[in-house]
């Protein structure tokens, strides 16, 4: 009795957290000229030929890919060497690098965004240069993505054993070699963490990216603008199509994951 | 390692430095200025005027906050029970709605929440009144909720699956019953995460600007919304979207600030594992 | 006075279809101090859980005295029980912990003030009620789990291995401490673990187990003098197992000679187990006895030398104070007292003479020869003889 209450439970909030979805997928492939997201009118693929041959939405999308991954590269690079560094530091300087580390994460997002755009307008009137674009996003998402390196690496650096490095040099390895080949090794799994979630944020970010983008447009931005406009089916294929990348990547890892072992839980906060 | 280590974080100082703490006090130079630079107080005491705009964010904000709260809890406990295989899935399921575009999701619930739309059109096939939801506050909280219940679910989870069983065994050992056990052990173990899924379900709900946006039509004006405007909206005024950026984010210290205080000092050393 | 309090019937009890007990007896007398020692995995917690009620067995029945408890809920039951790890509650301070029963029974605070006060003092905690768990060390955590359990006034104390995780100092002195609680307040203690010296320092009876099965139920020193089995024997301190034949009574042959011994009612050319105990063996000059062997090493235990003596071809353990070299010719003299003779079963020939242990040695030495200095072999070599170290401590 209990377990079929837990059960319809369960399935009432997935029914909650997928209905939209699957209207949305639904209706992609709805053929009707008015546009209309409720009235069906058969099968065809027409907003997906539409999706395909729209020029912005393509260019939305590379500018989009391109930010995510060097934002992702930067940030991890950055927040490893700073994990390390802040791995060694006394309790006090610890934890005030600790707390700025956490501010981004507690501080509304709209609010880091709007001090982001503060600094960047602020930095064009004072120094010249060109307006917001490429530039303020870049340094807003590996700003907004460092934390979240931080925060896979560290912990993994607490629980290696302290020895190892040592061991290693007292083995006669050195120092950089005995990094690369002992400490690196034992902190992967956060790192690639860590870098996975960077690039995950930084492609699905609208917030911060809305008041940094000035005229440049990304993915989220570009969805933003048609949800504001015209509302097009196109809009359901391209929802589809972002969905179905995600599965697929999402079931690859699992499927990569389920076959390195059980392992330990992720924590994919 | 130890000694030069230190100098390793010296260019995320650097970075962290012009981008978060540099902003942080842009921020607050320009709610103290006017626009010609000058010092001034006016913009704070202007926020006074919104007052109702904050009032509503922060009702709706908290009501979407409880109703995940109430909705995820059992959700969580449901799932840490199950075997681990079946957990895996489980919260598969629950993260990968998050893997797509948030404003996705929200414009799903448009076309399903329109007078017209989904649900309306299924109401009057089946012969019943239409029911006007889009543009309500109803509408808002539903996206609130919608959007931000993973984030209650799942440090509730991670709370209560690692809960060590042999306690609630002691708890049962020393003539605890089932709701006892629950009360009394359940829940104030599982405080950490209830506490950092509040937070991370409040935070974003009060300082939204989408989904009032695609949900709550005009009427239902957020801080979020409010903020947007005096940077990117017709109302352009960048020393008054700073100061209400400002009162927000005291606002939510606040709050964060009196959460802290259901979590005593030992679980939260506890707690402090689960980042 | 022998009241029995628990008793567990044909118990039968599975996990994912393997099964853990079969058929399990046990009955348990009121106030005795009993032990459940054996292997891990041998299903002495899992007695315990049953008893606790966490395991509902697939068969069988519990009894509580007189009344069927097996559908009865932990929390209805009578029984407490110390948890491997403690088990206290982290988000309660020591006062709320050992609180806790009491305030689920609605006891009032004057009440619970005045108990909680007693068990602190019984546990030498006094003082420490208003500490936060985590503040605790080990033994002070187990010292509030005991006090924790008491306040509940249970029947029956059950102990899952409290010590495990304890120094071996802190366990010697929480072996004697739990020992005069358990004499004071004369609740019946029904102890796990698997450290054979804890059970024989502690207990009225020990219970051994293997394989889910009983091996045998008696006082510390009938287990230690008058071991039932070859698992028994060797699971309990040290001992040379031999095979013999019991050819009338009192007289066994064994090591190609012929004995004098206690043992009677085996019948005729009986196949038997001879089970000698490493100090019982006398050093002597080879001509004046039976057995005779060579010294194959010696190792210095603080109390006495362990020598491994080559007879025959059979390794002999001796313990002893007087030193002897490697290579040594000595005499080995038994007197009838020293032998014990055990019936034939499932574990004879399991466990033989102290010719295994020097082999695996050689194996492991030959083995790190060929791989000269490969770094994996090492944790595992280490491991395995400071386990054997540890079994010839005891």
């Amino acid at each position: 009795m209990k377990k079929i209450g837990g059960r319809i439970y369960t399935f009432l909030i997935f029914l909650f957290l997928y209905a939209p979805i699957l209207v949305l997928i639904v209706f992609s492939f709805n053929d009707t000229d008015t546009g209309s997201r409720v009235v069906w009118g058969g099968f065809s693929l027409r907003w997906y030929r539409k999706l395909f041959e729209d020029r912005l939405i393509l260019e939305a999308l590379r500018n989009t890919l391109v930010i995510a991954v060097v934002s992702a590269v930067v940030s991890t690079v950055l927040g490893t060497v700073a994990a390390i560094g802040i791995n060694g530091m006394k309790r006090l300087p610890r934890r005030i690098m600790m707390s700025i580390t956490n501010f981004p994460m507690v501080n509304p997002e709209i609010v880091t965004g709007v001090s982001l755009m503060l600094l960047f307008v602020s930095a064009v009137r004072l120094f010249g240069g060109r307006s917001l674009g490429m530039g303020s996003l870049f340094a807003a998402h590996i700003t907004f993505c460092l934390p979240y390196v931080i925060l896979s690496v560290l912990p993994k650096l607490r629980q290696m054993d302290p020895n190892l490095y040592e061991a290693a040099q007292d083995l006669g390895c050195p120092p950089l070699k005995a990094f690369f080949k002992v400490v690196l090794p034992e902190i992967m799994p956060g790192i690639v963490t860590g870098m996975i979630m960077a690039f995950t944020l930084s492609i699905d970010d609208f917030v911060i990216s809305y008041f940094t983008s000035g005229t440049t447009q990304t993915l989220p931005i570009y969805i933003y603008s048609m949800t504001r406009k015209r509302i097009s089916p196109e809009i359901n294929a391209l929802s589809t199509v972002m969905f179905g990348a995600v599965m697929v990547l999402l079931i690859i890892v699992n499927v990569r994951n389920g076959r390195e072992q059980d392992g330990p839980k992720r924590q994919d906060l | 390692m130890k000694s030069n280590s230190r100098l390793l974080s010296a260019p995320y100082t650097v970075w962290m430095t012009i981008f978060i703490v540099v902003p942080m006090l842009l921020v607050g130079y320009f709610a103290f200025t006017d626009k010609a630079g000058s010092f001034t107080l006016e913009n704070i005491l202007s926020v006074g005027q919104y007052s109702n705009v904050f009032l509503r964010s922060i009702w709706l904000g908290a009501v979407a906050t409880v109703i995940s709260l109430g909705l995820g809890y059992p959700f969580a406990y449901i799932i840490a029970k199950m075997n681990a295989k079946r957990q895996n899935v489980m919260i598969m399921l629950v993260m990968l709605p998050m893997w797509m575009n948030f404003l996705l999701r929200t414009y799903a619930w448009m076309t399903l929440l329109e007078d017209n739309g989904l649900i309306n059109s299924a109401l009057a096939a089946i012969g019943l009144p239409r029911v006007h939801m889009i543009n309500t506050a109803g509408a808002v909280v539903l996206g609130m909720v919608y959007n931000y219940i993973p984030y209650m679910i799942l440090p509730l989870y991670s709370v209560l699956t690692k809960m060590d069983q042999s306690v609630i065994e002691a708890a049962q050992d020393l003539g605890a019953n089932g709701r006892q056990v629950f009360l009394k052990v359940v829940v104030p173990l599982s405080m950490p995460g209830i506490i950092s899924g509040v937070t991370m379900v409040f935070v974003p709900a009060v300082s939204t600007f989408i989904i009032s946006k695609m949900l709550g039509g005009g009427g239902n004006l957020l801080i979020g919304d409010l903020i947007d405007m005096q940077f990117l909206g017709s109302a352009y005024n960048p020393n008054l979207g700073s100061a209400v950026s400002l009162v927000l984010m005291v606002i939510i210290l606040i709050c964060m600030g009196i959460m802290n205080q259901f979590d005593d000092g030992e679980v939260n050393e506890k707690g402090g594992m689960l980042l | 006075m022998k009241n029995t309090i628990i008793s567990l019937k044909d118990i039968t009890v599975s996990y994912d279809g393997e099964q853990v007990l079969g058929g399990f007896h046990l009955e348990i007398h009121d106030g005795e101090f009993v032990t459940l020692l054996g292997p891990s995995g041998c299903g002495k917690t899992t007695v315990l859980r049953t008893i606790a009620g966490f395991i509902k067995p697939d068969a069988g029945a519990v009894f509580f005295k007189d009344k069927n408890i097996t559908d009865l809920p932990p929390h209805k039951r009578e029984v407490n029980t110390i948890f491997q790890k403690y088990a206290l509650f982290p988000h309660l301070n020591v006062y709320e912990n050992i609180a806790f029963g009491m305030r689920l029974k609605g006891r009032n605070e004057k009440e619970i003030k005045q108990t909680v006060h007693e068990m602190l003092s019984m546990v030498n905690l006094t003082g420490y009620a208003h500490r936060g768990i985590s503040q605790l060390s080990g033994g002070q955590q187990q010292r509030v789990a005991i006090a924790r359990a008491l306040a509940n006034e249970p029947k029956v104390l059950l102990l899952d291995e409290p010590l495990g995780a304890l120094d071996l100092k802190l366990r010697k002195d929480m072996q004697v401490e739990l020992k005069k609680i358990q004499q004071q307040t004369g609740i019946t203690f029904v102890f796990v673990t698997h450290d054979q010296e804890e059970a024989l320092s502690m207990s009225d009876m020990v219970v051994v187990m293997d394989g889910g099965v009983i091996q045998q139920i008696g006082s510390p020193t009938d287990i230690y003098n008058e071991p039932k089995n070859a698992f028994v024997a060797d699971f309990i301190g040290e001992s040379n197992i031999l095979d013999g034949v019991m050819l009338e009574d009192y007289s066994v042959r064994f090591a190609g000679h012929t004995f004098r011994c206690l043992d009677s009612g085996f019948g005729r050319n009986t196949p038997v187990d001879v089970v000698i105990r490493p100090e019982d063996i006398k050093v002597v000059e080879p001509d004046s006895t039976l057995i005779i062997g060579d010294v194959t090493a010696v190792t210095f235990k603080g109390v006495h030398y362990e020598i491994i003596v080559d007879v025959a071809g059979f390794k002999w353990m001796i313990q002893s104070t007087e030193c002897r070299q490697v290579g040594d010719h000595i005499g080995l003299a038994l007197t009838p007292n020293d032998i014990h003779v055990m019936q034939k079963s499932e574990y004879s020939g399991v466990f033989g003479d102290y010719s295994t242990f020097s082999d695996e040695m050689e194996e492991d030495r030959n083995a790190s020869d060929e791989a000269d200095a490969r770094e994996e072999e090492n944790p595992v070599k280490e491991e395995r003889a400071e386990r054997e170290e540890k079994d010839n401590e005891i």
